[in-house]
């Protein structure tokens, strides 16, 4: 087994699973943000469960800090393995004959995004530990909606937003049907697989933008 | 038509090579590319030069000899030929043509335009083949039902002829299709069963050990492959190496 995720193959296979978990969190991430366009107090009812329930902020939460973490060292590993194997390049290659730009730009859209995950810890992450753990302030369930609201006054902020969930968009566009790929399901060539993940890459980046914008907008 | 070629010169496999330019003149459309260049090669013969090396054996599409990447793409810009199926007639009068080895860490310049393919053969060795007893008692072929649709890709894998385009193509040099195709081929036959997982795990370990890159699929291998290999075969042969890995 441990023979296997050393081979070029289960690293990809390990690659594609941490994909998945990633992808399965953003849609938990956006049904609980897209609450607050609705509802403000729906909002804090869910983000205070999350925030509180021992299962997510103890268990889940490592686990999504080790895949993110794990996602984006070993995509950076992989990257010099390969540039390794490639050795001297072309004087003329016409990459755009036979693939599309996101899927030989991962490592940038990649790269983009965890820049931006990393302003977003500092936004949100940063400022919740601190809150829970460092200030120990008690908790009070109605605090998340204005948390959110008031982060999204800044015009910069969402613009900064748009963009990195643009690159968010981009590598989602090749990431989700390729992680299916990865991990061997056979109907990854059938019509049906392709579409899914265009309406993933776009429906799920966009929500968060309408969610940054809305907020913007809303208290101006 | 009347080309400009800029070739990769390179004397010997540990010599520095570089891009050269040459002129050709009068080249029939209905020429193919390799006729192309040996009109080049007498060209340079003729004037003492030494002319350009290049692979090539059956020069209709099915030895897997012929491997230039040829303005960027390899096998040129037509789809499902080799080098030696593509015409003069996908290039236009004055356009210049540059042409470049098959590259890769693992596919190392010989001269010129050959490089050194061995390290397919080696992940072949590794697996790629079934054991039968041959001293008299092989069981006849046609006595094993096999259903039409394993047997058609099985077929289809089948028709790799190992030139590396796959590997040429992409970004990673990776090898995956080519060793997706190679293990399909068996995978999908009863014929292969018995020694499948043996033959996933080896071939695998060989395309690793032989530095080949890891495939982030692009589909670029797909598209440029003269004989049309899936992707298909890539998630099979992931199927395969997990059933073997985990079993």
């Amino acid at each position: 087994m441990s023979g296997f995720f050393k081979s070029s193959i289960g690293r990809k296979v390990a690659m594609a699973l941490s994909a998945l978990f990633l992808m399965f969190f953003l849609i938990i991430h956006l049904s609980v943000n897209i609450t607050s366009v609705f509802s403000k107090d729906i909002f804090n009812v869910a983000s205070h469960f999350m925030g509180t329930n021992w299962l997510i902020q103890f268990i889940m939460q490592p686990v999504l800090i080790f895949g993110v973490v794990y996602h984006f060292v070993m995509g950076f590993v992989l990257e010099l393995k390969n540039r390794k194997a490639v050795g001297i390049t072309y004087a003329k290659n016409n990459g755009a004959a036979n693939s599309t730009w996101m899927s030989r730009n991962m490592i940038y859209s990649g790269a983009f995004i965890l820049i931006f995950l990393v302003i977003h810890f500092l936004d949100f992450w940063i400022p919740e530990v601190k809150y829970k753990y460092i200030d120990v302030i008690p908790e009070d369930p109605n605090r998340y909606y204005e948390e959110l609201v008031h982060k999204f006054v800044p015009i910069w902020r969402v613009a900064l937003y748009t963009i990195g969930f643009i690159f968010l968009s981009l590598h989602l566009m090749h990431g989700f049907k390729s992680a299916f790929q990865s991990i061997g399901i056979p109907s990854i060539r059938k019509k049906i697989f392709q579409t899914c993940g265009k309406i993933f890459a776009i429906v799920v980046p966009l929500g968060f933008i309408v969610i940054a914008l809305f907020h913007h907008f809303n208290n101006h | 038509m009347n080309l400009t070629l800029k070739i990769w010169r390179q004397k010997d496999a540990s010599s520095k090579g570089q891009m050269v330019n040459y002129k050709v003149n009068d080249i029939s459309e209905h020429m193919s590319f390799l006729e192309m260049m040996d009109v080049l090669n007498e060209q340079l013969v003729n004037s003492g030069e030494e002319p350009v090396a290049f692979d090539h054996d059956c020069r209709e599409g099915i030895c897997g000899m012929c491997s230039m990447y040829i303005n960027g793409e390899a096998h040129g810009p037509d789809r499902g030929v080799t080098t030696c199926q593509l015409h003069m007639r996908m290039f236009k009068d004055g356009d210049t043509i540059t042409i470049e080895p098959f590259r890769a860490a693992a596919f190392p310049v010989i001269k010129d335009l050959v490089v050194d393919r061995m390290a397919f053969e080696r992940i072949q060795q590794a697996g790629g083949y079934i054991s039968v007893n041959t001293s008299g008692n092989t069981q006849d072929a046609n006595s094993i039902p096999i259903s039409k649709h394993a047997a058609d890709e099985a077929m289809d894998a089948a028709t790799c002829i190992g030139c590396g385009a796959c590997v040429a193509t992409c970004k990673n040099s990776s090898a995956m299709l080519f060793v997706g195709a190679k293990v399909s081929q068996y995978a999908l036959l009863p014929q292969g069963q018995v020694e499948a997982s043996d033959r996933v795990l080896n071939m695998v370990a060989q395309m690793d050990l032989e530095g080949f890159g890891n495939c982030t699929n692009t589909g670029a291998c797909e598209v440029e492959c003269p004989k049309g290999i899936s992707l298909e075969n890539i998630a099979r042969m992931n199927r395969e190496l997990m059933k073997a890995s985990f079993k």
